[in-house]
């Protein structure tokens, strides 16, 4: 038995769970497939007192769209969102990202509101929220209310969630139907760690310019962050092959990424501005490329 | 300090067992020191090495990264099921025929990752077997002997299915 012990709660609704986390708090977590809360716990990084495990809160497991925005639940696997119809039409980003998640033992439990929370700075899914312009669906015995992705994301594996709150739901707009996107990571094994990965969806108007240009990283800074300024140049412009120099070139020079065992940040800034170049080269053929 | 037991209902390869636990009591463990089901290894203990491997609900999932309070009900497969007491599984049959193993100590873990695999994927390439098996780390570095034994098991497979 690695973790330190704790007290269990199983509630079977998210009002029960959030009455949980109200009396409990700051010494309290909450277990959903504990892809990422377990190992922090068998090497005792953290020993919530409480877990409250919410894996018989059946109604937090869905997918569904509501008027052009996908809804889902804080106990929607990564597995199923991985073979969902709905996520492969409307979120292809999404569906592109998520082989990169993990291990499939991983994905068959792990959920997609979980990955969020835990905020990893090198996590997929962080990354194609923030690139989405994902709404955060926060709910606690106080009420509800919604946050971005900019707000949510703090720093490294720290959310914006009070001690009473969970994320109840994530909400990600439907990708625009001719937009292109392309997700890459660099790894230095398939599915360890990451040094670095780019989402990135950009719309392009008749003419053929660049409309809208979303493109966050995974691994430039202390959390997962949109890249602004490289946004900012693609925006209005043809995607030639002088652009897409120069985007790689913003890129790494805006990225601030933090150097560990995997990677230095010199590298990680080089790896970043490579990955903002072939994300772009994958969009300028007539292909949406996955 | 010690938290309050939970009561924990489980079919394990086909047999019910009811168990008082510690919330903390991770699966591996469970399965290891209340069941006596040793075939299922533990490695690294925070999921990434893949040997503690089993199926849950018939999907893989790595035991040391769940409690088994929060798999009351569920059903679940280790190696000792895959075959019962019958005849070796058609891909025990191609791990012992390509020599997939040398200390065996990662060979449950892969075992579990292949079935599972292959009936998603029944006719991989080998850069799909070398994908599907990234996770599981053999540490006497045996790979190409296990990637061989995954494309026969497969063939296996498909030629059992050909003639039921």
């Amino acid at each position: 038995m690695k973790p330190a012990a704790f007290d269990y709660h199983r509630p079977d609704s998210i009002e029960e769970a959030c009455a949980l986390l109200a009396e409990h708090g700051a010494d309290s977590r909450i277990l959903s497939g504990g892809q990422s809360l377990v190992p922090l716990m068998n090497m005792r990084i953290l020993s919530p007192a409480v877990l409250i495990d919410i894996n018989r809160c059946r109604d937090l497991a869905y997918l569904r769209e509501e008027g052009g925005v996908i809804a889902c639940g804080a106990l929607t696997r990564q597995g199923e969102a991985e073979t969902s119809d709905l996520v492969a039409a409307r979120l292809p980003l999404m569906a592109a990202a998520m082989p990169h998640v993990g291990v499939r033992a991983n994905r068959n439990f792990g959920t997609v509101c979980g990955s969020l929370a835990h905020a990893d700075p090198l996590a997929e899914l962080p990354s194609v929220a923030s690139a989405l312009d994902a709404t955060f669906v926060i709910a606690s015995s106080r009420g509800r209310r919604e946050v971005g992705a900019d707000e949510f994301f703090v720093s490294a594996l720290t959310n914006c969630l009070e001690p009473d709150e969970m994320l109840a739901e994530v909400r990600l707009p439907a990708i625009p139907e001719g937009a292109r996107c392309a997700f890459l990571e660099i790894a230095n094994r398939a599915h360890g760690f990451a040094v670095a990965g780019i989402a990135a969806c950009v719309e392009f108007g008749p003419d053929g310019r660049c409309s809208r240009a979303r493109l966050s990283a995974m691994g430039a800074g202390d959390t997962t962050a949109r890249l602004g300024s490289v946004e900012a140049l693609i925006e209005g412009q043809r995607l030639d092959d002088a652009l897409i120099r120069a985007a790689g070139a913003e890129a790494a020079a805006a990225a601030d990424p933090a150097g560990d065992v995997h990677a230095d940040s010199a590298y990680r800034a080089e790896v970043i501005g490579s990955l903002v170049r072939k994300v772009l080269r994958q969009m300028q053929g007539a292909v949406v490329e996955r | 300090m010690s938290a309050k037991k939970v009561t924990v209902r489980m079919k394990v390869n086909g047999k019910d067992y009811v168990r008082e636990v510690e919330p903390r009591y991770l699966m591996a463990d469970f399965l290891r020191h209340e069941l006596q089901l040793t075939g299922t290894h533990i490695g690294c203990e925070h999921g990434v090495c893949g040997a503690c491997t089993v199926l849950i609900n018939g999907k893989t999932g790595r035991s040391c990264l769940q409690f088994a309070a929060a798999l009351d009900g569920a059903e679940i497969t280790t190696v000792e099921g895959i075959a019962g007491d019958g005849p070796l599984h058609p891909v025990q049959e191609a791990f012992h025929d390509a020599h997939a193993l040398q200390c065996g100590y990662c060979t449950p873990g892969f075992l579990m990752t292949t079935i599972e695999f292959l009936k998603t994927n029944p006719e991989p390439d080998r850069d799909e077997i070398q994908q599907a098996l990234t996770n599981n780390m053999c540490r006497c570095t045996g790979y190409v002997n296990i990637i061989d034994a995954v494309e026969d098991a497969a063939k296996r497979l498909r030629e059992g299915a050909r003639e039921a």
